[in-house]
């Protein structure tokens, strides 16, 4: 590790002009920014095809406005559900907590300048960014969005425009539009990584980072490994679409009448590939949130973590285990039981290192002088709605169970508190506690306190009912249960969610209003806020271009040295030498 | 504080020097530390940056590999294995000569001698583009036999394979231009020599295992 010499100042000036400030800027944290911005539009517009949704399947007659015929088909519904899916998942999930905090503090928490291939870095948001334009651009060709999932599954995705609207241009649409997105991902995973590995400050030791730091980097890995894979994917379905292979189609396919002039290949293939890219996605979407969470619980304890060295072990077992479980999406694909049981069991062991997460955050807690604060209540809800989304895995996690409740609502229920929700309270938890750091004022904890209170128990209210209504038999994906005999004594729950939804949705309004007028109006940060530890809060808020304002931070000790006994203060930043923490003992 | 003689400090140089462990030594500009501006990464991470960047290209084409090897392997199977034009192995043969001839350029960098430094990276640069152009016959002769893209799965495959790795040989190839021309603002010779031979050498090991698994298990 060599020191960084400190005596080059011009580095400390931003460059001129906005374009290259704050547009094509190659700052880390101008690209967190920009790919924190992309995430609350793409949520913004996620959340609005969610709400049309819930407003037709209690509605399914009613006349909407900007809807030409005026009344939702179904294959407009399914359009709504691939695209709730796939801009949630890869624009929001993958984007906000990765993406946008990732790049902003993986450099100041390890006490670098800048990311290690900064143009790289920008390039990989731009990619993003085109990316999402394509993938929205897909509603307004002719046909509309395309109706195959999130998931893509062949032969649906894979047959053109003959197997349904959406089917042609769109899908296609679709297909590039991830595609760009793998290949903006890659360059920006290899930045993390990279930087991680090699821009540490002296003694940033592996063993001090952290744990934010160590999510981002394993989820970087997994990116690397997962996103390639989905690229590969990508290219066979986009031939079997345009250039009349097989790769994905079986023999003897016909559509409306039409045998397709394909022979010999296999869904089932596409499946495999897709979801060894998509379980992994699952914990590219909540790690980051892990790490924010134990890094919020222990702050906000001012206790440090309990079982450090055990959270790394488990954050890499997670990422680790999660790419040898993918075939537990497929247990009704028809697999051999004996894959399936392999499947199951690696399945639940995923629930060892899960357990170990969420006992130490509990031991994190354990009497600590807990202060709550908005980022500490989203982090606590995160851990509740983890441990809720993950009881209801274990009911997954196994065949035989899965047979019965795969395509129904109670999958919805299960992914959704798990990956949707406890991975959104993450980034709720990020914005509230870093927002004074990003934009050197506080947001207010009054009108953030609302807003939490409502969204917790919002969240419970929309997903808890569906896990009733899946049990029931309420199929997934269906726009219409109007005339299901079975689930008409379940219409109230329904109706129950769809009001729940609608004012959860509402009360985000809250959070929109907080951000910006917090921006102009909130309490001036100081550099360090929450009394915490970590290199971010020893520079200003917002950090000088160069983060560390020419000097370079040297590291003396762990990440969460919090009431650490005989210290003048319950907390000692990374960066204080050993001799100034104790006074003459 | 900083000395690296924890475990997680070994930890870190052996990844850093891990990409240039086919070479042995390190050459000046590689392993050397230093930042030239105080924002800049070190030269070792650009080695680091390549590994990782490889490890992606390998996941890349591994998903094709085991789509072949899955798609092959159904029973009742329409596959009808190809016979791959016998011009892959003079093809084949090329590539791996500029293996040598890149090891032989960076040799001659290390050694100071810029003449034949430049010597040998061109006829590597050369080399590869007689290697592109033989496929490009290759695909000529298939295409003359009347062997398209979607004229059986295995057929599918090999145009997918080798288009794969022509575009990512033209890449290495764009790289060798670009390093024996000018010089990077934030890249040393000594590393961008150093990233662009691993990125080739890595290419002509993929594509042997390419043609081996076209040859072998067709």
């Amino acid at each position: 590790m060599s020191v960084i010499p400190s005596s080059s100042q011009s580095v400390s000036e931003a460059p001129k002009g906005i374009v290259r400030r704050y547009i094509f800027s190659t700052n880390h944290k101008v690209v967190g920014v920009q790919y924190f911005l992309l995430a609350l539009i793409a949520v913004a517009i996620g959340i609005v095809l969610s709400l049309l949704m819930r407003f037709h399947v209690v509605w399914p007659g009613a006349h909407i406005p900007f809807l030409s015929g005026g009344i939702m088909t179904p294959e407009q519904y399914l359009a709504l559900v691939t695209m709730h899916g796939t801009i949630m998942v890869f624009f929001v999930l993958t984007t906000a907590p990765q993406a946008g905090f990732g790049n902003y503090f993986l450099p100041l928490q390890i006490g670098a300048p800048e990311m290690a291939f900064p143009r790289l870095n920008m390039l990989s948001f731009w990619g993003t960014l085109v990316a999402f334009v394509v993938m929205l651009a897909a509603f307004l060709v002719p046909g509309g969005g395309p109706i195959s999932g999130w998931t893509a599954y062949p032969p649906l995705s894979a047959l053109g425009s003959i197997s349904g609207p959406g089917e042609g241009l769109g899908q296609t649409m679709w297909i590039i539009s991830i595609a760009i997105f793998c290949v903006a991902s890659l360059l920006g995973a290899v930045t993390f990584i990279a930087t991680t590995i090699d821009m540490r400050a002296p003694g940033m030791k592996l063993m001090r980072l952290p744990l934010t730091v160590w999510s981002w980097f394993v989820t970087a890995i997994l990116i690397l490994m997962a996103f390639s894979v989905l690229l590969a994917a990508g290219v066979l379905l986009l031939l079997d679409r345009s250039a009349g292979t097989s790769f994905f189609i079986p023999a003897g396919v016909v559509v409306n009448s039409q045998l397709q002039n394909h022979s010999g290949g296999s869904p089932l293939l596409w499946q495999h590939l897709f979801w060894f890219f998509g379980h992994p996605e699952v914990y590219i979407a909540i790690l980051p949130g892990m790490g924010v969470v134990s890094h919020v619980l222990s702050n906000f304890s001012r206790k440090p973590v309990f079982g450090y060295r055990v959270m790394v072990f488990a954050t890499c077992a997670i990422g680790f285990l999660g790419f040898t479980v993918w075939g537990h999406h497929m247990f009704i694909s028809g697999m051999s039981p004996y894959s399936g049981f392999a499947f199951s069991l690696l399945t639940l062991a995923i629930g060892v290192p899960s357990a170990i997460k969420t006992f130490n955050w509990l031991g994190t807690i354990w009497g600590g002088k807990i202060q709550f604060t908005t980022a500490m209540l989203f982090a606590l809800g995160f851990v509740s709605l983890f441990v809720t989304g993950g009881l209801s895995g274990l009911f997954l996690a196994q065949p035989a169970l899965d047979m019965v409740l795969h395509a129904t609502y109670y999958v919805v229920a299960h992914f959704h508190i798990i990956m949707a929700m406890a991975a959104i309270f993450g980034i709720f938890s990020a914005t509230y506690f870093w927002f004074p750091k990003m934009f050197g004022r506080m947001l207010n904890e009054r009108m953030g306190k609302l807003h939490f209170w409502v969204t917790f128990a919002g969240a419970y209210c929309i997903f808890m009912p569906m896990h009733f209504l899946g049990i029931e038999g309420a199929p997934r994906r269906y726009a219409d249960f109007t005339g299901v005999n079975y689930l008409e004594p379940l219409a109230p729950l329904n109706h129950f969610v769809t009001i729940a939804a609608f004012v959860t949705g509402a009360a985000q309004l809250i959070f929109i209003f907080n951000f910006f007028w917090s921006l102009k109006y909130g309490r001036r940060a100081s550099r360090n806020p929450w009394n915490s530890t970590t290199l971010e809060w020893t520079t200003d808020s917002p950090p000088p271009p160069d983060n560390f304002g020419g000097r370079s931070p040297e590291v003396y000790r762990g990440a969460y040295e919090f009431s650490v006994p005989g210290a003048p203060e319950d907390f000692i930043p990374q960066n204080l030498p050993p001799v100034k923490a104790v006074p003459a003992s | 504080m900083a000395s690296s003689t924890t475990a997680d400090g070994i930890e870190i140089e052996k990844l850093g020097d891990g990409g240039d462990g086919s070479s042995g030594h390190g050459d000046g500009g590689v392993g050397g530390g230093g930042f030239g501006r105080s924002d800049a990464a070190p030269q070792r991470a650009y080695v680091t940056g390549m590994t990782i960047a490889l490890g992606g290209v390998l996941m890349f084409f591994m998903a094709l590999v085991s789509a072949y090897i899955v798609r092959k392997g159904f029973p009742n199977s329409d596959w009808r294995g190809l016979d791959v034009p016998w011009i892959l192995w003079l093809n084949t043969t090329i590539l791996i000569a500029s293996s040598f001839t890149v090891a032989r350029s960076r040799n001659r960098y290390v050694a100071g001698d810029k003449e034949g430094f430049r010597h040998w990276w061109a006829v590597t640069a050369i080399l590869g583009c007689f290697f592109l152009v033989g496929q490009l016959i290759a695909w000529r002769e298939l295409a003359a036999a009347g062997v398209y893209l979607a004229s059986n799965p295995s057929s599918s495959f090999f145009y997918v394979f080798t288009a794969a790795h022509g575009l990512h040989l033209l890449g290495g190839i764009a790289a060798l231009g670009f390093v024996g021309v000018r010089a990077s603002r934030h890249l040393t010779r000594g590393t961008a020599i150093e990233v662009a031979s691993m990125y080739w050498h890595f290419m002509d090991g993929l594509w042997v295992f390419l043609f081996m698994l076209l040859v072998l298990g067709k």
